[in-house]
């Protein structure tokens, strides 16, 4: 009978060390969630420091913890993004698109920065100017940004002086009339003019179809 | 004699004057390359007498051999055709990897300006008799992408197809009922598209460079 108990004894003590080893790794992975939650607030601290050397601001968004908006200035943002490339390790260009603002007249630039070691992305946001779309080229920190830049030149006609393969077709081949993602272009009528569209079907209203056609007599008194 | 032989000279000028009207222009190869090209138009190709052709057309029925060329999102249908729950084998179809062995094209849903430069090349390049499959509503009417810039409304302007299998997109099933109705027509000698395709070479040609601006090979090309 003792050794029963010793056993079940043994039993409860190593339940409980299993239960506490537990609570101790969900701590410690609560503790590594708070420095990281820290550290992006640190370098969100820093960029904030940095607002008058790039002259950057914050957008009013509800931002989620990992994510954070910057808006820079036309001509700080490439040295904006070279610093944090390479001193806040922001080592990865998850995309760069453009948005168009044809109300404003803007092109909004957008850089997606992802920093590996916190998990952490910045949007860099720039506005341009949409009659002269020029910006400086990245294809220095990033070669793999020469194809987004030349994808940029094609659908939004943005040119990136310097960047490589800029002029050549990437998507469209021989493509003759403005850049096709501008909201100015009207893709429905392109379509229709040059596609050779099929007649959709014939539909009827209900109600108009019946007394047109099944009681020609009565319509009247409807 | 001199009057014969003034004649035989005459009509000699004649028919190499009628050659050269029949002959392709090629204009759009540099003029160093132009000689490596073929000039010749497709020829329309008149069936066989009576029952052998019935004969030859059975044949063609039971071994389709399709090409392996998935130009849209709807070759993927084809993969599970391809393997034991559909099992396309047991119909005698079978996937080719070059368009010279191969005698059915599938079109596999939506095709784009820079795609559809490619699947003209392909066709030409498939030897006769041979069969065209528009997989998908994009091949119809243009299905989802009936507005898009950058992508054909009707298969049917740019090279003839036999049958068409509606759905966006259509299931493994729906496609052996096309490839079916595929076979009950060729067996009925109803699928004629490679003598049409040479009958209104023209116009099949005036719209392909409509839309194939940046066109840099030969107008027919074999």
């Amino acid at each position: 009978m003792q050794d029963m108990a010793d056993v079940q004894n043994r039993e409860n003590l190593q339940n409980r060390e299993n239960l506490q080893n537990q609570e101790n790794l969900q701590n410690q992975e609560n503790l590594q969630d708070m420095k990281k939650l820290q550290d992006m607030k640190k370098t969100a601290d820093k960029i904030s420091a940095l607002k008058n050397r790039f002259e950057i601001s914050f957008p009013r968004l509800e931002n989620r913890d990992d994510l954070l908006f910057v808006i820079a200035a036309e001509q700080h943002a490439v040295p904006f993004i070279t610093w944090l490339r390479d001193m806040e390790s922001y080592t990865h260009l998850v995309f760069f698109t453009a948005v168009d603002f044809i109300e404003d007249g803007l092109f909004q630039l957008t850089y997606m920065l992802h920093n590996y070691q916190l998990h952490h992305d910045i949007a860099v946001l720039v506005m341009i100017s949409r009659d002269e779309p020029v910006m400086e080229s990245i294809h220095h920190l990033w070669p793999h940004a020469a194809t987004y830049q030349q994808e940029l030149f094609e659908m939004y006609g943005i040119e990136f002086p310097g960047s490589p393969r800029l002029y050549e077709d990437f998507a469209l081949e021989g493509w003759q009339d403005i850049p096709p993602m501008r909201r100015e272009f009207d893709t429905r009528a392109y379509s229709e003019e040059t596609y050779f569209p099929r007649p959709g079907r014939k539909t009827f209203d209900t109600v108009e179809y019946m007394k047109e056609q099944l009681y020609p007599g009565e319509a009247e008194s409807w | 004699m001199k009057k014969e032989q003034e004649l035989r000279i005459k009509r000699r000028e004649q028919l190499s004057s009628i050659e050269t009207e029949l002959k392709l222009a090629n204009k759009d190869i540099e003029t160093g390359d132009a000689s490596c090209f073929c000039d010749s138009r497709p020829e329309v190709i008149a069936p066989y007498r009576g029952i052998l052709e019935r004969f030859a057309n059975w044949a063609r029925a039971e071994s389709l051999w399709i090409l392996g060329f998935g130009t849209g999102c709807g070759a993927i249908e084809l993969r599970p055709l391809m393997t034991s729950r559909f099992d396309m084998y047991r119909y005698g179809i079978q996937p080719r990897p070059t368009p010279r062995q191969a005698g059915v094209f599938v079109i596999g849903g939506y095709a784009s300006v820079k795609t559809m430069k490619r699947i003209v090349r392909s066709y030409e390049q498939m030897q006769g008799p041979k069969f065209v499959l528009g997989l998908g509503s994009c091949t119809i009417n243009g299905g989802m992408y009936w507005d898009s810039y950058n992508t054909i409304n009707r298969l049917d302007y740019y090279i003839p197809v036999d049958v068409y299998i509606a759905g966006c997109m259509p299931r493994p099933e729906a496609l052996l009922a096309g490839f079916n109705k595929l076979k009950a027509m060729i067996k009925a000698g109803q699928c004629d598209g490679m003598n049409q395709y040479a009958e209104h070479f023209d116009w099949y040609k005036a719209n392909q460079k409509k839309i194939i601006k940046h066109w840099d090979m030969p107008d027919y090309n074999w």
